[in-house]
């Protein structure tokens, strides 16, 4: 198993006006960011990855907008400096939310240069992106996954055409001559990730042969996993457990309470996160139409799709850490406590190659980040890659 | 009576009943909602035929995807078919403005244009919403600019069969496929209001918060000779909110501008 450690580098001095607000996004007004303590963080936050190369842990950055829970805003402006800081982890970009960016294209540009730049070491995540990014990027969710499919296609294109130029006249992106500077240095491309929480998107990713990671619910991930499995089967393939990655919020600790209070402080990321305003949660055509007829069902209440292991809804918003650990959210305690949870949850859903370490959620400080980062490296990570190794094979080395 | 309509490979769901003058109404975002009362009101006087839009009810969406003016040449296509002659074409919200887009590009088959509180053009400057954002407002928020009496659209969704809210769920994604961005509207449609060459009415909702009175006045603006009338209690759904005085109104015009 490798281990990617991410942190959303969020901006937590906000989230108490936030929660007032009952919006943390979208419409939480800028006034509440100090851009003098938002240059403090953005800096620790930078140290923060980049001490996951000197311990030997992977590195993935993700991106939102308009929001007080992630400071990034473009992955490749975060991983170009990380790439530069780093010499040996590998570089997760998870990901780029292509339905919503206008310009293909340049996606395949930036992540092209990324992989020269950073040696061949970029894993590139082409994500569909929350339902609240819709809004700031006014997006339209109608058509979104066309769009995305559309936009995947032609990102793929672009990186692996090497007599280029090639024209694209799509429904959504049109180009007369698409022949990028500089190609990749993994050919034919970095390897492809893809997100999400349903079967759907575990067999689309399975046609694709594309790694699919899904977050914070062992429940949703068993069935999706399982349908990717089948899906390549069916296509002629056994998918290994090298096609599946896991994100979880992981606080380990010399002893059980500390990692467990280190866990918690974490954790108010994932309850302080889904604290959107309302239409922003659900924009039409976002959701499947079945999935709408349920929450119409319910009310309006959204039913969200974590669950425990008895299959109960559980509310991240109000959750305790125990309940957390119940749907596999968290991750928490002893060094040997972390690695049994992971263990567990492995062998629950039918094993996964990438856990992705969310080791930073807010109001875990530096010193605090620093230890979580380093206790788990020791301690965690060598057990944890024997489980699941990694199928050999050939990589770019970086020099 | 309910029929379904092959239009050059799009199959279009319709009502169609009543006689007399052909009327061609046009549903708005919210959907057609047939059995509510204006269209029996339209049917004591009119051939109405309504159909639902590409993407709600029954109706599936052109080639997967489409547009308003997809729309527009759909109902031109559908008129032609119907082969309608001097027959009234009326559109609410997001069918006002399909009706307004088929009208710049052919008044042919049709007499008279009743516009109800439209979307569909741009009136003020950049930074100036005309048309209040929806799809950013909590649903009672939104009720409240919508309706006079938000009361009179209190649907406990909960209480619907299963296939009737598969089919809101669907108009509320097609509503969003049409009108994203440019949020409801076209941004050259203003530019073009003056080829529409038939007696034009618009009608509007007093306490329309989603499109107010003034941006009526806009389109009023627009096109040459068109009259605008405010509906008092009513909001972005005066046919809905007061069909009786929608009818009255409607009547009228149709009636004594032949």
């Amino acid at each position: 198993m490798r281990v990617w450690y991410f942190s959303e580098m969020a901006y937590h001095p906000a989230w108490e006006e936030g929660l007032k607000r009952g919006s943390l996004r979208v419409v939480l007004p800028n006034s509440n960011y100090d851009p003098q303590i938002g240059h403090r963080l953005l800096n620790r936050y930078l140290d923060e990855f980049a001490l996951c190369d000197e311990v030997g842990l992977d590195i993935m950055v993700n991106e939102h907008h308009s929001t007080a829970t992630c400071l990034t805003i473009s992955v490749p402006m975060a991983l170009a400096i990380i790439a530069r800081e780093t010499k040996q982890s590998r570089l997760l970009s998870l990901g780029t939310p292509i339905a919503n960016r206008p310009d293909p294209v340049r996606v395949a540009e930036e992540m092209a240069w990324l992989d020269v730049l950073s040696g061949g070491r970029l894993e590139m995540g082409l994500v569909k992106g929350a339902a609240y990014e819709i809004a700031p990027a006014n997006s339209n969710p109608a058509n979104l996954m066309r769009r995305y499919w559309e936009a995947h296609d032609l990102i793929l294109k672009a990186m692996s055409t090497t007599d280029g130029p090639f024209s694209w006249e799509g429904e959504f992106f049109h180009y007369r001559n698409v022949n990028i500077w500089p190609r990749p240095l993994q050919q034919p491309t970095p390897p492809v990730w893809m997100t999400g929480v349903s079967v759907d998107t575990g067999r689309m990713a399975a046609e694709r042969g594309h790694v699919v990671g899904t977050l914070l619910s062992g429940h949703v991930a068993g069935p999706l996993f399982a349908a990717y499995r089948q899906r390549a089967q069916e296509l002629g393939w056994t998918a290994g457990p090298d096609r599946f990655a896991y994100a979880a919020v992981i606080g380990v600790g010399a002893t059980r309470e500390e990692g467990r209070r280190r866990a918690n402080l974490a954790a108010d990321y994932v309850r302080t996160s889904p604290v959107v305003l309302e239409p922003f949660t659900n924009p039409p055509g976002y959701n499947s139409i079945g999935a709408n007829v349920a929450m119409l069902k319910a009310g309006g209440k959204r039913t969200g799709f974590v669950r425990d292991r008895h299959g109960n809804a559980v509310d991240h918003t109000t959750a305790n850490l125990d309940q957390l650990m119940e749907s596999a959210t968290c991750f928490a305690g002893t060094p040997d406590d972390v690695y049994n949870q992971i263990k567990e949850l492995n062998d629950r859903v039918g094993g996964f190659g990438h856990l992705l370490f969310f080791g930073q959620g807010g109001f875990l400080d530096h010193q605090d980040t620093v230890a979580n980062i380093t206790l788990f490296a020791k301690e965690v990570l060598p057990r944890l890659r024997e489980l699941n190794p990694e199928p050999t094979k050939v990589r770019v080395a970086a020099e | 009576m309910t029929r379904t309509i092959d239009l050059a490979g799009t199959m279009l769901e319709l009502v169609d009943r009543g006689d007399g003058r052909p009327l061609l109404f046009l549903h708005a975002g919210e959907g057609l909602a047939p059995e509510r009362p204006w269209l029996e009101y339209l049917s004591r006087s009119h051939r109405v035929i309504a159909p639902w839009h590409p993407g709600y009810g029954n109706s599936p969406l052109i080639d997967g995807s489409g547009s308003v003016d997809d729309l527009a040449y759909l109902y031109l296509d559908l008129a032609a078919e119907l082969e309608l002659e001097n027959a009234v074409l009326v559109g609410a919200c997001l069918g006002g403005w399909v009706a307004a887009e088929m009208m710049v590009r052919s008044t042919a088959r049709f007499s008279h244009l009743v516009l109800v509180d439209p979307l569909g053009i741009k009136v003020r400057g950049r930074d100036e919403r005309d048309i209040a954002d929806m799809h950013a407002l909590p649903r009672a928020e939104y009720l409240r600019l919508a309706w006079a009496d938000p009361a009179r659209d209190a649907v406990d969704f909960t209480q619907l069969p299963e296939s009737e809210l598969a089919a809101i769920a669907r108009g509320r994604e097609a509503f969003a496929l049409y009108g994203w961005k440019p949020y409801m509207h076209n941004p050259r449609l203003k530019r073009w209001l003056h080829r529409i060459d038939r007696p034009t009415l618009l009608l509007w909702g007093a306490e329309d918060g989603i499109v107010t009175p003034a941006y009526g006045e806009g389109w009023r603006q627009a096109i040459p000779g068109a009259r605008l009338e405010i509906i008092p209690h009513a909001g972005h759904f005066p046919h809905w909110e007061q069909p009786e005085a929608f009818l009255e109104r409607l009547s009228a015009f149709v009636g004594t501008s032949e």
